[in-house]
């Protein structure tokens, strides 16, 4: 992209417009700022390592042989539910991102250069879904260390990672709004305790529906965080997966229809 | 003359309150034009407009002889930008930051790697080049800062507020700084509040109040037009204070300002010195300092806006950022 290169001593026409190859230059480079990230601040791999490993030794061990008779049973279990919630906390990275770049004015320089519009959003997403894969191989190592056995092989794993990934893209969006709305980084992460927390508790990620309140089961059996735990639960260990996989999809896609216009308009109102 | 920035009647309203009611801009090309105003006076959004970071209402605005509405992603293959807001990611190192730019900006590898020494080099952070700029000082972040809206070599540069909060020495830097892009042909906006910054680096200013120009023209024009010259007298004891106050007064017939024990007042006579003199001399007052000088940029703003440049205009400073 010679044009972007303008200098005083040759002063080139400059263009009038961007290509969307430039554009997705400008995402690759743009999450390779939020990953260089991580090695300057070491800490923050340890939040998306440890969360997630302590969760699935803890219930593991410790409610494990009262949920399911033996911490192996329960870990076939509560795995994949373990996974999903630990996607959905980890959508919340997002939007204290981009609170951060917002708040500290990185996004105003960003948006003062002749870069794609979409590209600094684009960018950390698709930084996100890198550190995403990263926690769930990590749970999936540390499971299979501890017993996991995968039920349908590699095809089931990919197919698990796919649909994960491709549910954390839409739920981002809400993270993305959260961040844009909020005052200040710290409110996302306490958005996300106070949403995520309850929501993937109130389903069978952790606890067989059939073992809560008749109430609860009610609001369990929609939760979309159980039909998700479901689809990699058939995935990754065995059982149905077309019924759960398909609504799933359905969600992300609903998620992403009414959460990445209201993003998107917050963002330019912001701006 | 041509112009690298045009502006002709920039309105901006932030719900009830209007930040720009109508600013006229014109900074020649190769120049640095200062836009000075206190906290709240809406240096900052007209910036923020002409940076195609905000649309204005109103009004239209060129940088470079283009739109920067119709034709914002040329403006910003033009243009540099930093100050209170537009910031390096503080989680890199200086070097990443500056790759971070060229790479954006569509340089090699190489090419943006070279650039970026470069520019350590020159803002002196070479040392630090390797360190998040976290651990930076507010001088060495500034000077990031700087570097980092230079790596595409900007025609047209905005620097608002540059030197907000900065000590004497690193200021002095700055304005070394910035006085050598001059030299090098680039135009500088430079927004301030200190009018010391205004007069040594502006050679066009445009005093901002209440989202108006409320005056434009070079230092010397801006002083000359408060009648040119201050009167400075200081008696030796305090106690004299109300008689010299006086004094001042009828001779200048205007009301002097009084800081600490020292009077001033604004005088189109130079004739008034003498009768100063004699005055004093009848009531037996003891002078420890009596001086005539031309007026000071200081007095310049007091006299257009009829408030000191330090004291909060009152919209309040909260306006110059886009409400959250």
């Amino acid at each position: 992209m010679s044009a972007a290169t303008v200098t005083a001593d040759t002063p080139l026409a400059p263009a009038r417009r961007l290509g969307v190859a430039a554009g997705l230059r400008h995402t690759l480079t743009l999450a390779w700022r939020s990953l260089v990230q991580i090695k300057h601040n070491p800490m923050e791999l340890l939040d998306l390592s440890i969360q997630p490993v302590m969760f699935v030794l803890l219930f593991t061990y410790v409610f494990g042989t009262a949920i399911s008779g033996s911490p192996g049973e329960y870990l076939t279990f509560a795995l994949p539910g373990i996974i999903v919630q630990n996607a959905l906390f980890a959508t919340m990275t997002t939007g204290f991102g981009l609170n951060t770049d917002l708040t500290k004015g990185v996004f105003d320089r960003l948006r003062a250069l002749p870069i794609a519009r979409w590209s600094p959003l684009a960018g950390r997403i698709l930084a996100d879904t890198v550190k995403q894969a990263w926690s769930v191989s990590l749970l999936i190592g540390v499971g299979a260390v501890l017993g996991f056995r995968l039920g349908n092989g590699l095809l089931g794993l990919l197919g698990a990672f796919v649909l994960l990934l491709g549910f954390s893209l839409a739920a981002a969006w809400i993270s993305v709004l959260v961040g844009v709305l909020v005052s200040e980084p710290d409110k996302v992460q306490i958005f996300g305790f106070m949403v995520i927390f309850p929501l993937t508790f109130t389903s069978n990620v952790f606890v067989p529906t059939d073992r809560m309140p008749g109430w609860l089961q009610h609001w369990v059996e929609v939760n979309p965080v159980t039909i998700l735990a479901d689809a990699l639960r058939g995935m990754l260990v065995g059982g149905p997966v077309a019924g759960p996989a398909a609504l799933s999809m359905l969600w992300a896609v609903a998620l992403a229809a009414v959460f990445a216009p209201l993003a998107v308009r917050a963002l330019r109102r912001r701006v | 003359m041509t112009y690298a920035i045009r502006a002709e009647g920039l309105v901006r309203r932030f719900g009830a309150t209007t930040a720009l009611a109508g600013v006229d801009l014109a900074v020649p090309t190769g120049t640095v034009f200062g836009l000075l105003g206190p906290n709240g006076a809406g240096k900052t959004t007209t910036v923020r407009v002409l940076a195609t970071l905000l649309a204005a209402d109103e009004g239209h605005a060129s940088v470079g002889g283009y739109d920067v509405r119709r034709d914002a992603h040329r403006v910003r293959q033009l243009i540099g930008l930093t100050g209170q807001y537009a910031s390096v990611d503080e989680a890199l190192t200086g070097t990443e930051n500056l790759l971070l730019i060229g790479r954006l900006l569509g340089q090699s590898r190489a090419d943006a790697r070279a650039r970026a020494r470069e520019l350590l080099a020159r803002f002196q952070l070479t040392d630090a080049a390797d360190r998040a700029a976290k651990t930076y000082s507010g001088g060495m972040r500034r000077r990031l800062d700087l570097a980092a809206s230079l790596v595409g070599r900007p025609q047209v540069l905005f620097l608002d507020e540059p030197t907000t909060g900065l000590d004497p020495r690193s200021r002095n830097e700055l304005w070394d700084t910035v006085r050598d892009l001059v030299t090098d042909g680039v135009t500088v906006l430079l927004t301030t509040q200190y009018l010391e910054e205004a007069d040594q680096l502006a050679s066009e200013i445009a005093v901002v109040d209440h989202g108006r120009v409320i005056a434009q023209g070079t230092p010397e024009e801006l002083k000359a037009k408060t009648g040119g010259q201050v009167l400075t007298v200081r008696p030796a004891d305090p106690a004299d204070l109300a008689t010299v106050v006086a004094i001042a007064g009828e001779v200048a017939a205007a009301t002097p300002e009084v800081a600490h024990t020292t009077v001033t007042v604004p005088v189109n006579d130079t004739g008034v010195l003498p009768a100063v003199v004699r005055r004093l001399d009848a009531a037996e007052v003891a002078v420890a300092e009596l001086a005539l000088r031309g007026s000071s940029l200081d007095e310049v703003f007091l006299s257009l806006t009829g408030h000191r440049a330090e004291s909060d205009a009152p919209t309040g400073a909260d306006l110059e950022r886009t409400p959250a």
